[in-house]
């Protein structure tokens, strides 16, 4: 027999303002089963508690309906008040007359109507609620890093100084991501490669960290606390266990062909090659594409010439499957593609590059030792304009509607060292408006243009074309001016917008971690759980959750190992009970919930059943509960009516239908 | 009609929406009459959604437009600042020369050659 309790809460006067709460208590008391009906100020409060528990020992009830808030803010809350008072957790129901009543109407007659009708759902429903147990599993002790940027490599280090284990994955050769390629860093202006560079020896060299580059996750399977990971290690067709890193292959290797990714194509390396030199591992890979002995059979100089007799050209890629308890994707960014933007002449003029070749550039390990050459013909360039937005903010379809954030400050950094080093140079800056809202940030900017003598211009630039001598033409607006100008340039640097790098979609897929429609991963909560992916056990580190410049990127790195170490620090981890249950009864075997599962939680077994007619066998659907994320899909998919989700079964969803249509 | 209301009908004629220009400038950075023009492209959006748009209407600058609509091209943001400046020529040309053109006037145009969307431009364009 069903004894069910009925709480209003009036949330200040966020609900009682427009529903009267009386009536609300008054008329579901009413309702056939419920034996008490209250209503109170703030039913989360100690005493709004206090309430529902002696209510359950005075009135023996057997369920419990709180007409209050989204369930998303209070339902664990009255949960742990049921389980306190000695009644199943799950024999509660939240009837949300707050955000999907109060809040959004003004008619108090009308509303206190729907609340009501809310509230007989609530009651409709809890009548065939079932006592759920919350079930339990374990946790591996280790965690996966997804990407060896500054974002990996610091929430590595920060889970490996917490005692845990931790892999990173790195599908290039090295780690060290884009940072290892900038040339200063602003507002400091210290030098990337010295305070990254320590960052990744110390990342090789823990005890705790393991190194997977040249690396990528294949696929993953499992649920929080019990990943599956399956790593493709790539071929570098280089052992790496012999393989002293002297480099004597990449000298005597004869190919020249292949542009050297590192320093963005602006010159080339051999088909043997390690990717700079402080590279982590410091051991180099084939490029199979461009190696003479791959394509011709003939060849195999670095082979002669590897005193530790490490090239092994009939090296394969190998599968690694490992246990995680967490996972981070920190896959950083790249930037876009600029042949939709035509008028700058990226491309077709050679001395129009990105922000990314100038920093190859202006650094000293770069194609051109740090020596300020333009592309086309090595001359040092006098006059010099920078074009930033390019892509960002454009909604056009060209580019990216949003603010690539990192690009006013790289420019203003750009413009600054040249003119620090070549005092004879001219420099412009085309801008819309200059961002600079961090530490030290406006103050690095105005530097640039009041010390430095930069010329910063507001205004876009229109057209970049040949003037039919050579000359590179750069047609702007200054619009403050109100003038067009046209300025002979002899360099243009692009600031192109910056993207999630192209493995974070498919790796959103592996992970079932949700993404914007920019291919940034989503956070849990943009301010209240900025670094947890709502797919438990998922966190987020840098770029690929949005555009960060590196103090922010490892900030949040810090904050998404922290994360890691609360998940792995636990022994068990409770699970949710309202998964999926297959009736194999009814089931008729169609595999349709199978196919719809997107977490793989449904297999099918041979079961005896009896259906009245006899012992039989048959091919039934069987849920693994530890797997099950709840999402209802398989049951919406069932044919039979086999597939029930637990705690919203077919049963309680018609139930509440029909209380609402009543 | 207020000058607000006249800018409010060269909005609307002109299907834009200026408040999309985040005032970039591309659009008079790519413009080839720009030297010719009295008022640029980007100050065409700005005073049109300011409702300025008398000292438009009287200058020069919107039959100095060429139309290439390069500014459409590059704008970032959609905004078709070329279709502003159309719209706001077409105002200024209805109301100088009102109805100068007239369904009779029309007549002498048929000739079974001339297609007919020409000549429903035509009437929209030249009549009141």
């Amino acid at each position: 027999m069903n004894r069910i309790g009925v709480f209003v809460c009036h949330c200040g006067s966020n609900i009682a303002a427009a529903v009267d709460v009386k009536q609300v208590a008054e008329a579901l008391g009413r309702e056939q089963n419920v034996v008490f009906s209250a209503e109170y100020q703030y039913m989360c409060s100690e005493n709004g508690q206090k309430l529902i528990k002696n209510a359950v020992k005075e009135n023996a009830l057997t369920g419990i309906v709180v007409c209050s808030c989204s369930p998303r803010m209070h339902e664990a809350t009255f949960r742990k008040t049921a389980s306190e008072a000695g009644i199943n957790p799950y024999m509660v129901e939240i009837a949300n007359i707050r955000e999907q009543c109060s809040w959004v109407h003004k008619d108090i007659t009308a509303a206190t109507s729907k609340a009501i009708i809310l509230g007989r759902a609530a009651i409709a429903k809890v009548r065939f609620n079932e006592p759920l147990t919350v079930g339990e599993s374990g946790v591996t002790k280790r965690a996966l890093v997804i990407g060896g940027g500054i974002a990996g490599i610091q929430t590595a280090l920060d889970i490996a100084d917490a005692g845990y284990k931790v892999d990173i994955v790195e599908k290039k050769p090295t780690i060290g991501g884009k940072m290892a390629q900038l040339d200063k860093t602003f507002p400091t202006l210290d030098c990337a490669a010295c305070i990254l560079t320590p960052k990744m020896v110390e990342a090789a060299r823990h005890e705790n960290i393991k190194l997977y580059t040249y690396s990528e996750v294949e696929e993953v399977k499992g649920y929080v606390g019990n990943f599956s990971v399956k790593i493709r290690k790539k071929a570098r067709y280089v052992r790496e266990n012999l393989c002293s890193g002297c480099g004597a292959c990449a000298l005597k290797c004869p190919s020249r062909n292949s542009g050297n990714e590192f320093n963005t194509g602006l010159d080339k390396r051999g088909a043997i090659y390690i990717p700079f030199a402080q590279a982590i591992p410091n051991i180099p890979v084939i490029d199979a594409e461009h190696c003479i002995k791959f394509r011709t059979g003939k060849c195999g100089l670095c082979q002669m010439n590897c005193a530790a007799q490490a090239i092994d050209f009939s090296q394969k890629d190998e599968i690694i499957e490992e246990k995680y308890g967490a996972i981070v994707a920190a896959t950083g960014f790249d930037i876009i593609n600029l042949d939709k933007f035509g008028e700058y002449g990226y491309k077709t003029y050679p001395d129009v590059v990105t922000s990314l070749e100038f920093e190859r550039i202006m650094n000293a390990a770069g194609p051109t030792k740090g020596h300020l050459e333009r592309p086309s013909d090595g001359r040092q360039p006098k006059t010099l304009v920078f074009v930033q937005c390019v892509g960002s903010r454009d909604t056009s379809g060209r580019g990216k509607e949003y603010c690539s954030k990192i690009c006013c400050m790289y420019t203003a950094k750009h413009a600054m060292l040249t003119r620090e080093k070549y005092p004879d140079t001219d420099v412009y800056v085309f801008y819309i408006d200059v961002r600079a809202p961090g530490k030290n940030f406006d103050e690095f900017y105005r530097r640039a243009a009041e010390q430095y003598g930069v010329h910063y211009i507001k205004g876009m630039v229109g057209k970049i074309y040949d003037d039919g001598n050579g000359n590179l033409m750069v047609r702007g607006s200054d619009i403050i001016a109100n003038e067009q100008l046209t300025i002979k340039a002899d360099m243009v640097i692009l600031a192109a917008a910056a993207k999630p790098d192209d493995s974070a979609r498919s790796l959103g897929t592996m992970l079932t971690a949700s993404m914007d429609t920019n291919d940034f991963f989503t956070e849990a909560h943009p301010k209240l759980r900025p670094v947890e992916s709502p797919t438990a056990g998922v966190f987020l580190s840098g770029f690929c959750q949005g555009p960060k410049d590196i103090p922010e990127t490892v900030a949040q790195a810090g904050a998404a190992a922290v994360k890691v170490i609360g998940l792995l620090s636990k022994d068990r981890l409770k699970s949710n009970p309202c998964v999926a249950r297959s009736d194999s009864l009814i089931c008729s075997g169609c595999s349709n919930c199978e196919k719809v599962c997107p977490f793989g939680a449904i297999t099918y077994a041979d079961a005896r059943v009896n259906d009245g007619t006899g012992m039989e066998t048959r091919r039934v659907a069987v849920v693994n509960e530890a797997v099950c994320h709840g999402c209802g899909a398989c049951a919406a998919a069932c044919p039979s009516g086999a597939m029930d989700l637990m705690g919203f079964t077919s049963k309680q969803i018609f139930a509440e239908v029909d209380a609402v249509c009543r | 009609m207020t000058e607000y209301d006249l800018s409010l009908e060269a909005i609307r004629m002109s299907g834009v929406y200026p408040e999309r220009c985040m005032k970039c400038g591309k659009c008079s950075g790519a413009c080839p009459s720009y030297g010719e023009m009295e008022y640029h492209p980007h100050q065409f959006v700005d005073m049109i959604s300011k409702g300025r748009i008398k000292e438009l209407m009287e200058s020069d600058s919107i039959y100095k437009c060429l139309s290439c609509f390069v500014c459409v091209e590059r704008c970032p943001r959609n905004v078709f600042p070329a279709n502003i400046v159309e719209a706001v020529r077409t105002l200024s040309e209805r109301r100088q020369g009102a109805d100068r053109i007239s369904p009779d006037t029309l007549t002498e145009f048929i000739d079974g050659d001339t297609p007919q969307q020409l000549l429903m431009a035509v009437m929209r364009k030249y009549s009141k």
